[in-house]
């Protein structure tokens, strides 16, 4: 897998750790390093120092060839220091001029008067660097495996009667070494305890919304209906803009949908109304014609009983299927005069009767004080329908409310019930014919209330919820007819 | 006033010093100034310059500047006035069993004119036939009998003569140190280091000087004194005592 690929869950956090990392790492080296040179030159300033100081001291007694007294002077740094100090010396020794042991403050490993080349081969190596130093008054400072030695000539004024060599070891000095390093590792790994985390936490609160919303981005090109993210994002930042943004375009396609919803909608119920319209012309033609020969069939008479009977039969198809027809049968160009305060008024008495049936109340509110230049009777069945569904659908001794208002070029009517809900499933199809949610009627209420609206050029919509039903009708109201 | 001087003889106990020091001055009722001098010659040289009245010097010093000192009186050390040279290898060496076996070592020497740690193994070296400038790789002074102690301790040495007395003492107040080194052979009985007056030193102060030092071990304090300096006390002695010594000075041919 390409590391590059990753998420940026994991991408921006692993570079940020890891460049944190590197950091810590580069800083903490170049800290070592510089405590280490430190160390050293602490340590090689310190010992020349001493050096320096005990070759004056010493130079009297080589003089003199008083060994004890030199062994008093070397012995003095060796006990003086506490345990494991840096510059504590391991050893302190002088050398005459031919490499011989003068004095050493270890007399058991290097005896008095023996020849220095003969103790190892780091002792060989010191031994040839004191006689081929060229500055005859430069201290020499030679590196072994495990040691440090320092060397100074005992000298006083060009006279030079041997060397003083003074001798660290490494090791104390690198157990100082590694205290300072173990404090410097301690404390580099502090700061990436504390950087880590918050790198990790930085990086996941960048990346998950970026995530999620790349995610939902991906969605929506694979056609699932766009939703805003679970997550906001409060800032404003590039991101919260990438929010923003993505926001409205979730917002307008949503919009667009149920637009397109809409239309489909409208579009087939305008092609079924063309479609049931259509039939029922076809159909009212000839069962005019059919309903007019069973009359002048009847009238002729001299027909028997069980004639009479299937021919009453039919007609009670025919009159059936003329009525389907009619009520299908939307017409909405049928003159008729311009629609007045009393015809609203009118309605409540129409309707009081089955009200009554039911318990229901209504409540009618208009403000319709002139005539308005719509077609009374069309107007008028509208009402009608929603109030008769309304009734129905409204529980017992519920009460629905009617309003309708008149403002500028736009008559608004809203009827609505308390009852039961109309199910969403429903909602979709309200307008369609022979859609129902009860079994009394036979559906075509709505989808005739609907082509009429259609027809007028106006609007109607449902809305269902908690235990309300609202229709909205609403009617561009045109010139007066009369 | 008067003017002590003090050599190697005495182990460096400076406290113990100062406190005999403060006794000798409340018991003469005059001030007194103990010199501290590490090397027998310096002691001498101070005597015969009339800076010091008294000092406790060694046993060949004592011969060999005879006649610039009087004898005032001899340590008793456990209740005669004799001591030994010892010969000391450090004590990891189990094998040495004679001074002839350290031939080509290192040895360490006291003082050039101390008997137990200069005479008397040079004197055993020259009744073997060899000649003392020769037999050693390398020699050194450590002008004190306890040094010399600790060059062979600490293997600077591999070998030294040291004072009987003073390596007894040691044993007591540092027995880690004479731990380190073992003792090789005891050499025969000499005089004890004595001490001495310079001769033209008042006969008063001659007498009560004698006086103080023999009667010491007569009180407590003067007994306790004499316990830490681990001798049992003065006698006026006699140069007789030290016969032995000048034979041997004169056997090396030192003089």
């Amino acid at each position: 897998m390409n590391l590059l690929n990753l998420s940026f869950r994991y991408k921006t956090p692993l570079w940020g750790s890891i460049l944190i990392v590197a950091a810590t790492l580069a800083v903490s080296a170049s800290l070592m390093n510089q405590a280490y040179d430190d160390l050293m030159s602490d340590l090689l300033n310190s010992s020349t120092n001493l050096s320096r100081t005990l070759a004056k001291t010493l130079f009297p007694t080589m003089m003199h060839e008083e060994v004890w007294r030199a062994f008093e002077i070397i012995r003095a740094p060796l006990h003086g220091g506490p345990d494991g100090s840096l510059v504590q010396p391991e050893m302190i020794f002088a050398l005459d001029n031919r490499q011989q042991v003068f004095v050493s403050g270890q007399p058991k490993s290097l005896p008095l008067s023996a020849d220095i080349r003969q103790f190892g081969e780091e002792y060989a190596q010191l031994a040839d660097r004191i006689v081929a130093s060229p500055e005859p008054d430069a201290a020499i400072i030679f590196s072994g495996s495990r040691h440090i030695y320092v060397a100074v000539p005992v000298a006083e004024e060009g006279a030079r009667l041997g060397t003083l060599v003074i001798v660290h070891s490494k090791d104390v000095f690198m157990a100082r070494f590694k205290s300072v390093a173990t404090r410097g590792a301690v404390i580099g790994l502090l700061v990436l305890t504390v950087l880590l985390p918050i790198n990790w936490y930085w990086g996941q609160r960048t990346a998950v919304p970026l995530v999620q919303l790349a995610r939902s981005i991906d969605s929506v090109a694979h056609g699932v209906p766009p939703k805003l993210p679970l997550e906001t994002y409060a800032y404003r930042d590039e991101l919260g803009q990438l929010f923003e943004a993505y926001g409205l375009m979730v917002k307008a396609l949503q919009e667009k949908a149920l637009l397109e919803q809409e239309m489909i909608r409208s579009e087939r119920l305008a092609a079924v109304g063309r479609l049931s319209a259509g039939i029922a012309h076809e159909i009212n033609n000839p069962l005019g014609g059919m309903l007019v020969a069973l009359d002048n069939f009847k009238r002729r008479g001299g027909h028997d009983e069980r004639t009479l009977k299937t021919v009453a039969m039919i007609e009670r198809g025919l009159t059936q299927i003329r009525d389907t027809v009619s009520a299908m049968l939307v017409e909405a160009k049928v003159k008729s005069r311009d629609l007045l305060p009393h015809d609203i008024e009118d309605l409540q008495m129409l309707l009081a009767g089955e009200a009554h049936k039911r318990s229901v109340s209504i409540h009618m509110d208009s403000d319709i004080a002139a005539p308005i230049a719509l077609p009374a009777t069309l107007v008028r069945q509208i009402l009608m329908n929603l109030l008769l569904n309304a009734v129905h659908a409204s529980d017992t001794s519920g009460t629905v409310r009617c309003k309708v208002r008149h403002a500028g070029d736009t008559l608004t009517i809203e009827t609505e019930n308390t009852g039961r809900t109309i199910p969403p499933e429903l909602m979709g199809h309200l307008f369609e014919p022979f859609i129902s949610s009860n079994d009394t009627g036979h559906g075509l209420g709505l989808w005739v209330t609907y082509q009429i609206v259609s027809q007028l050029g106006g609007q109607i919509t449902a809305e269902s919820r908690d235990g309300l039903t609202r229709f909205s009708v609403s009617l561009p109201t045109g010139e007066k007819l009369s | 006033m008067l003017r002590v001087g003090l050599t190697a003889t005495v182990p460096d106990q400076y406290q113990l010093i100062e406190e005999w020091r403060r006794y000798v001055e409340r018991k003469l009722k005059r001030r007194v100034e103990f010199v501290r001098r590490d090397s027998y010659i310096e002691t001498m040289d101070l005597l015969r310059l009339k800076k010091l009245d008294f000092a406790w010097i060694c046993d060949y010093p004592f011969v060999y500047f005879r006649s610039q000192v009087r004898l005032l009186a001899v340590p008793l050390y456990q209740g005669r006035p004799y001591y030994r040279s010892y010969l000391i290898v450090p004590a990891s060496n189990q094998s040495t069993a004679s001074i002839s076996q350290l031939r080509n070592k290192v040895f360490a020497y006291t003082d050039p004119y101390s008997n137990t740690g200069y005479l008397t193994p040079r004197y055993q070296l020259h009744q073997m036939g060899e000649d003392p400038a020769q037999f050693f790789r390398q020699t050194l002074f450590t002008w004190s009998h306890q040094k010399a102690v600790e060059a062979v301790a600490i293997g600077l040495a591999d070998g030294a003569a040291v004072s009987g007395h003073v390596w007894d003492t040691l044993s007591i107040i540092k027995p880690e140190l004479t731990a380190a080194t073992r003792i090789v052979s005891r050499s025969p009985e000499y005089g004890f280091s004595p001490v001495v007056a310079r001769p033209s030193v008042r006969d008063e102060d001659f007498r009560n000087m004698q006086k103080l030092l023999l009667e010491m071990a007569g009180d407590a304090e003067g007994k306790a004194l004499l316990r830490r300096l681990n001798i049992d006390g003065f006698i006026a002695g006699s140069p007789r005592l030290y016969d032995e010594v000048a034979r041997m000075m004169k056997a090396v041919n030192e003089k």
